[in-house]
């Protein structure tokens, strides 16, 4: 095996030290950095909430010492805040729901930190995420889902595409579960193997979302209507709901069914939010946007025919059966390359702004962002 | 690989007189304070180091109190002098001055409704003496103290302090010194007019752990810390003997061949500014550009367009070890407040670096830095250009 001149991306968890001891093992020569992606970091990581604290920075760096690396802290706060922390609130404020942990992936970790690994003469970046990059047949680099499915993070990596790939090492890609690394990493002294995994968004510390975009995005009170145009309801302030939502609706009026209702549709324009039956929130039909493909292409990329596959639309959600094809459509005025999906199954809380990873048995073949989403039976308009 | 440490203002290695005394006087029983023959011995040498350190600075023995390190000195002299003054409330300062006088005037004006007055720096980092009278007189009556540090820690600037202290007296009023960064480089005393002055061992060549306050005889400042008041029941804590005498040593040692080691570290210094100058022209030099009034163990450049992450990157994996030289948080130096202060942007005051040099710098230490500095400066313009110029092309990137 060739030896490489390796950035191990330390967040101070278990799963990246992890990862670094194994590129170490490997004969790599690496040197760790950790991200600090906020100018006011807290002090202390409370519960699983939030990262990039000072006693996260602390931990990558003792981590770094065990492992016999170099250890540096780099600045990337300006670009995240830019590219990350405006984007997501960009993204609700128009009616989207975006996943800023795919957004981090896409510019910060595999581009921004990519980019000046590369220049400061580095042959790749390896972080702890679960998923596997493998050669295919034909030679092309392919990106597959990890060996643990619990574990599996192969979603968030969708938007990588083939140039990203080819300086990206996932070293944890094998392990059959998350435990052997919580094993691995006590065994080997790295004191962070018992800390809680970190979820939620990072820059969110309390994980209370809609108070934080309350802050940061003007609100009024709003109308709530049902699918018959009635209104049920006032809401304060359209920008802070998902699709699917049920949690914060306060409807005056009970449905004749007297089930509950969710979020079907957000309109900041006329700050409106639509309610309706659980029902009313399947679809099976979605136009994405702004497609990649998570290295080579395959052959139906030219040709426009319909390929087999499987559709995912969150991270953890279950891939669901169908068909995809690359087309051309009407996006906001103008005519761009999408991809149609048609599902098998009907799926629930599909919102614009989503990535819907497009997967073929384990390999990602790539992912487009959500557009709209329909019900091919229903032809409601979601 | 040998590393080369350019670090000195941030710390510099314990000199072998230090380490010496200290070992010896660890290695004695007995709480200076006790009375019993033990105590009066220890007690004995703390009084004898207490003489030397006076002696260095031109200070009445009586005049020295000792503390754990600079920033409880510097903690001691502005809130005891504000307390003591009481009901005055204005605080003159500059915007450069080190953080342990900052941020204690900061939460002095967040707890203790002080009024915070700042003069002026110029470019260079000196303060507007002018500017500084105008102040003394705008504010007359209602001062409770000014404070300027002797030599910047972060840039060099060496202050036109004894000049200020005489303002000062003239005007009535208190004026606390930060002489940290000074002593040991530049020959300094405690001059007429000064009412304290903040001291650290660790920056001359003691251990980490011990610092001293000056307190003029007719000076009170209220006490920040309580319990037994062994230091002219100004400064509680038990005596830290043994490095009382480790301070001493250090601080004899640093100041017996001042003349000739500063002019030796300025050499150094000024060819390690002429070559940056050469072979990187576009680094900027902070600090003065006149070496008279730049400490001798002090060069600072920003470095446009170079991250500062990737240049220090460069440095460390190349055996150098240097600093932003401005206070960092998680590892990320923050801007400089020094260089914001002298009213330059924040990309200046981002892409700092700072050579500190010290009683063990060598000419091929300097000779190294100047041999590897400019392939790493293109390596971290390279990095900080990477963002524009990029082949790699991401998922959303025409968005």
């Amino acid at each position: 095996m060739k030896k490489l001149k390796v950035l191990a991306a330390m967040s101070g968890g278990v799963d990246s030290a992890v990862a670094a001891a194994r590129a170490v093992d490997a004969g790599h020569d690496v040197v760790g950095v950790h991200l600090a992606l906020s100018r006011m970091p807290g002090t202390l990581r409370t519960g699983s909430r939030g990262c990039c604290t000072i006693e996260d920075a602390s931990d990558a760096w003792r981590a770094c010492e065990m492992l016999g690396i170099p250890y540096y802290t780099w600045d990337f706060s300006e670009r995240f805040q830019e590219e990350v922390v405006d984007d997501f609130i960009e993204e609700y404020a128009a009616g989207r729901t975006p996943n800023p942990c795919m957004r981090c992936n896409e510019r910060i970790k595999f581009a921004a930190l990519l980019e000046r690994a590369l220049a400061l003469g580095f042959d790749a970046v390896v972080t702890g995420h679960y998923a596997k990059v493998i050669e295919g047949e034909s030679g092309e680099l392919e990106l597959h889902r990890a060996a643990d499915d619990a574990k599996d993070q192969s979603y968030v990596l969708g938007v990588l595409t083939a140039e990203q790939l080819k300086h990206s090492m996932f070293p944890l890609g094998d392990t059959p579960s998350k435990e052997m690394v919580r094993a691995e990493a006590a065994e080997r002294g790295i004191s962070v193997a018992q800390k809680p995994d970190s979820h939620d968004i990072c820059f969110i510390p309390d994980g209370d979302t809609r108070g934080w975009l309350e802050e940061k995005i003007d609100m009024e009170d709003g109308p709530i209507y049902d699918t018959s145009g009635e209104q049920v309801g006032t809401h304060p302030g359209a920008q802070a709901f998902t699709i699917g939502q049920r949690r914060g609706l306060s409807i005056g009026k009970p449905a004749e069914d007297g089930k509950p209702r969710f979020v079907l549709e957000i309109s900041p324009k006329d700050n409106a939010v639509v309610v309706g039956s659980r029902e009313m929130l399947a679809v099976d039909r979605i136009t994405g946007i702004r497609p990649s493909w998570a290295g080579a292409p395959i052959a139906e990329e030219a040709t426009g025919a319909w390929f087999d596959c499987h559709v995912q639309v969150r991270a953890h959600a279950e891939p669901v059966p169908g068909r995809a094809r690359v087309t051309t459509g009407d996006v906001d005025g103008t005519d761009a390359v999408v991809w149609e999906m048609e599902l098998d199954e009907t799926i629930q809380g599909v919102a614009p702004g989503q990535t819907a990873v497009v997967y073929q048995g384990t390999r990602v073949l790539g992912q487009a962002t959500i557009h709209k989403s329909i019900n091919a039976e229903r032809l409601a308009h979601v | 690989m040998s590393r080369i440490y350019l670090d000195h203002a941030a710390t510099t290695p314990v000199r072998e007189a230090a380490l010496e005394a200290f070992v010896s006087q660890a290695k004695r029983n007995g709480n200076a304070s006790a009375l019993h023959s033990a105590g009066r011995s220890v007690k004995f040498q703390v009084e004898d180091a207490r003489d030397q350190l006076a002696a260095t600075l031109d200070a009445d023995p009586t005049e020295v109190l000792f503390t754990a390190g600079g920033t409880e000195a510097d903690n001691l002299a502005l809130k005891g002098l504000y307390w003591a003054n009481q009901p005055n409330d204005v605080i003159v300062a500059t915007g450069v001055e080190h953080p342990a006088v900052l941020e204690t005037l900061e939460w002095l004006e967040a707890h203790e409704n002080a009024s915070l007055v700042f003069v002026d720096v110029t470019e260079e980092g000196f303060i507007d003496v002018a500017a500084f009278q105008t102040a003394l007189e705008k504010y007359a009556g209602r001062i409770a103290l000014a404070t300027l540090m002797w030599a910047n820690n972060e840039i060099g600037t060496i202050q036109p302090v004894e000049h200020v202290a005489e303002l000062c007296q003239a005007a009535g009023v208190d004026f606390h010194v930060d002489a940290v960064q000074a002593f040991g480089s530049l020959p300094i005393t405690f001059a007429p007019g000064m009412t304290t002055m903040a001291l650290s061992g660790h920056k001359i060549g003691a251990p980490v752990g011990i610092g001293a306050l000056l307190v003029r005889r007719d000076a009170k400042p209220v006490p920040v810390l309580h319990g037994g008041g062994q230091e002219r029941e100004i400064r509680s804590g038990t005596i830290a003997d043994a490095l009382i005498v480790a301070f001493a040593a250090a601080a004899v040692e640093a100041t017996q061949n001042l003349t000739a080691e500063s002019s030796r570290l300025a050499g150094l210094r000024d060819q390690l500014i002429e070559a940056v100058q050469e072979h990187i022209p576009t680094a900027k030099l902070q600090g003065p550009t006149d070496p008279n009034y730049r400490l001798p163990t002090n060069v600072h450049f920003s470095f446009a367009g170079a991250e500062g992450d990737s240049l220090l990157f460069g440095l460390d994996m190349a055996g150098i070890e240097s600093s932003t030289g401005s206070a960092c948080n998680a590892g990320v130096s923050r801007p400089s407040h020094v260089i914001l202060a002298t009213g330059q942007d924040e990309p200046a005051a981002r892409s700092t670096q700072r050579f500190s040099l010290g009683h063990t710098t060598t000419q091929e230490d300097i000779d190294s830095v100047i041999a590897a500095l400019p392939g790493i400066y293109r390596a971290a313009a390279d990095a900080g250009m990477a963002a524009e110029k990029s082949s790699i092309r991401t998922a959303n990137s025409h968005r």
